[in-house]
């Protein structure tokens, strides 16, 4: 094996190569264009695949909607169409019946589903803004960033119904100016005054909050509208290894034995299952990788399968050059050696460069759609994926040579001379 | 130098089998300058081939500076060539995308001889055979004479026991013909053995000693008094 490292060989090489241009560089177009696809699809893929990510990070990616609305069918006396209405008492028992749950928290919400936003005023500045009641614990369920020196509702909020709240970016830039910190000031809505301990930054995730949101406490929520023990709708956050769709079946079934709903009733409890849909969505990002994956691989291996062809022509071509070397005193395995290191190196020359022009689109595409709403981020490949596509390039290339070097010393070095 | 004692050679063409060599027997001493003749199919290609040890005879010995030359594979068959042998052929059989001294350089190479040294030597040849401006061409820049003395350069370059040149005036005009002849003869005065197939009468009286092959033996085998090739030139 000492041939490999030695510099007289591969000057030999480079000499064969270099000097057959055309050649060479047709050769090398064929295994470049495979990685280059190769690279190109499989980073996109994993961007395709963090953009999916990002987007979903703000929310529990196994969390769940779920609101009332009104029976189909009649059951135990009721008759069909009565209106539902889910109650705080409905909490503990969805909490205790069904493990699967992790966290639960209750929300209401006004000026969201079609009635009128709350009015908003501070001094001179107004407007009108959905308001949403809610415990601390809706921040584990769906992240809420809050600006630095603010903080999102706590227990204590709740325990005394305090009249704070968070506000959303948009509301901040309407109602204060620039350089006002919102931060302990008061605002009113709907006649009340609540001191802001928050502006929340908005991040689109799905869903129907907007960069105006204001979070006030539930308790306080109560109080202000009146609500008593109803409950808008609920979000639930499954353990991560639950299965989210049976715990969204076992919810609705929990609250229709509490309701006295019909249990085959498919329309007395609406639920939205996050957890599915973000499940649907990475399985079509995964199928994209895998898709992306044995595309490219089949690329490179035509690419390579091109590389032995031209170099099988080649050593036709060659025939006489390869018949004198060896009447000089070339073995046969020299010269297998000399053919066979001809095709590895130009399918690790042309992997190389298929490599780095595959990361330089990645990285262009990547600082086009930066920013933009297109799901689509940080495309990388996977270190182990570049070194295995380098890899099976070698084994491919060292293959695929064997191939023609076999064939140029099948023929005698007399056969070989005497062909003209 | 080169000792052949009873040589056969056949060649199967389908179901017949054509006998070619037909049990030859010659030595050639060191410092020879041999010319085998003969008309085409009388078999001196053959000889040459086995003597080359590009072709093995069926039968009979053949010993090289005392090494019997018998069952050798194709690995020490390119050693031995590399060794003992120098090869000029008809067609030159140059390689197209290497420049002359590149050429010449080949068969060092194969000696597992550096670069350098290599190119040195080189160059010392092809000074030799007076190409030293025409080392960096091409051969496709070269004419037909320049590129049988690069040939005879390179079958020069490993400093073989016995250089074999296989109608080496064959593809060039007379005038050249001669050049190439003289530079033979200058390489044969400096004690080189070389063996020389041919089918020109003029060619062939300018080596030491004729070999007249026919029909697979030996029909004559005679001393001439060389005839100088400088004089034509």
């Amino acid at each position: 094996m000492n041939f490999i490292f030695d510099k007289n060989t591969w000057q030999e090489i480079f000499g064969s190569i270099g000097k057959n241009k055309t050649r060479t560089v047709i050769t090398i177009i064929g295994v470049l264009w495979g990685i280059f696809i190769y690279i190109a699809l499989s980073g996109s893929a994993k961007g395709l695949d963090n953009g999916f990510e990002k987007a979903f990070e703000t929310v529990a990616m196994n969390s769940m909607f779920v609101w009332a609305q009104s029976t189909s069918m009649p059951y135990e006396g009721f008759k069909t169409g009565r209106q539902l209405q889910l109650k705080m008492g409905d909490v503990s028992v969805l909490e205790n019946r069904v493990p699967a749950i992790q966290n639960i928290a209750p929300r209401n919400a006004k000026g969201v589903f079609g009635d009128e936003p709350a009015l908003v005023v501070n001094g001179q500045k107004s407007g009108n803004y959905a308001i949403y009641g809610d415990y601390p614990v809706f921040t584990k369920i769906a992240t809420k960033k809050i600006y630095d020196g603010g903080r999102f509702i706590n227990d204590d909020d709740i325990e005394q119904s305090r009249k704070v709240c968070v506000i959303g970016e948009r509301t901040q830039s309407e109602l204060f100016d620039k350089d006002e910190d919102p931060i302990g000031a008061y605002i009113r809505v709907d006649d009340i005054y609540f001191q802001i301990v928050g502006v929340h930054k908005f991040t689109p995730g799905g869903g129907f909050e907007t960069d105006s949101d204001i979070f006030i406490p539930f308790t306080t929520f109560r109080k202000l509208y009146n609500t008593g023990d109803n409950v808008g709708w609920l979000t639930i956050a499954a353990y991560d290894d639950a299965d989210v769709v049976q715990a969204e079946t076992d919810v609705k079934s929990v609250l229709k034995s509490i309701h006295r709903v019909d249990p085959e009733d498919e329309r007395a409890f609406g639920s939205f299952n996050l957890g599915e849909v973000f499940n649907r969505i990475m399985g079509f990002a995964k199928g994209m990788t895998f898709l992306s994956l044995v595309v490219g691989i089949a690329t490179i291996l035509a690419g390579v399968i091109g590389i032995g062809n031209i170099l099988l022509i080649s050593v036709k071509e060659r025939t006489k050059e390869l018949g004198v070397r060896r009447a000089l005193g070339a073995t046969p395995n020299e010269v297998k050696s000399q053919i066979i290191l001809e095709s590895v190196f130009l399918t690790v020359i042309a992997g190389i460069m298929g490599i780095i022009l595959g990361a330089a689109t990645l990285s262009l595409i990547n600082s086009i759609t930066e920013g933009g709403d297109f799901p689509y981020a940080n495309p990388t490949v996977p270190i182990p994926y570049v070194l295995g596509a380098l890899v099976i390039m070698v084994v491919l290339g060292t293959l695929i040579g064997l191939i023609p070097a076999q064939r140029a010393v099948s023929i005698k070095p007399i056969d070989a001379l005497r062909e003209e | 130098m080169i000792e052949i004692k009873d040589l056969h050679k056949s060649y199967k063409m389908g179901s017949n089998s054509l006998h070619v060599l037909k049990g030859i027997n010659f030595t050639a001493e060191s410092g020879e300058l041999v010319a085998i003749m003969g008309s085409s199919g009388s078999g001196k290609s053959t000889l040459l081939n086995i003597l080359g040890m590009l072709d093995e005879a069926d039968s009979g010995d053949y010993t090289l500076d005392g090494v019997p030359i018998k069952n050798l594979n194709e690995t020490k068959a390119a050693k031995y060539r590399n060794k003992f042998l120098g090869f000029i052929f008809q067609s030159f059989n140059l390689i197209n995308y290497k420049s002359a001294m590149e050429n010449v350089a080949l068969p060092l190479y194969y000696q597992k001889i550096p670069r350098k040294e290599r190119q040195e030597r080189a160059m010392k040849y092809l000074e030799q055979v007076g190409l030293k401006e025409w080392a960096h061409h091409l051969p496709s820049e070269l004419s037909g004479g320049q590129k049988q003395r690069v040939a005879i350069a390179r079958a020069m370059a490993a400093e073989p026991k016995v250089l074999l040149a296989d109608e080496p005036t064959g593809a060039l005009d007379s005038t050249t013909s001669y050049e190439v002849m003289d530079l033979i003869q200058k390489i044969n005065d400096e004690g080189n053995t070389i063996l020389v197939v041919t089918h020109e009468d003029d060619i062939a009286h300018m080596c030491k000693r004729i070999i007249h092959l026919k029909d697979g033996v030996i029909e004559k085998d005679e001393k001439v008094t060389q005839v100088r090739a400088s004089q034509y030139v």
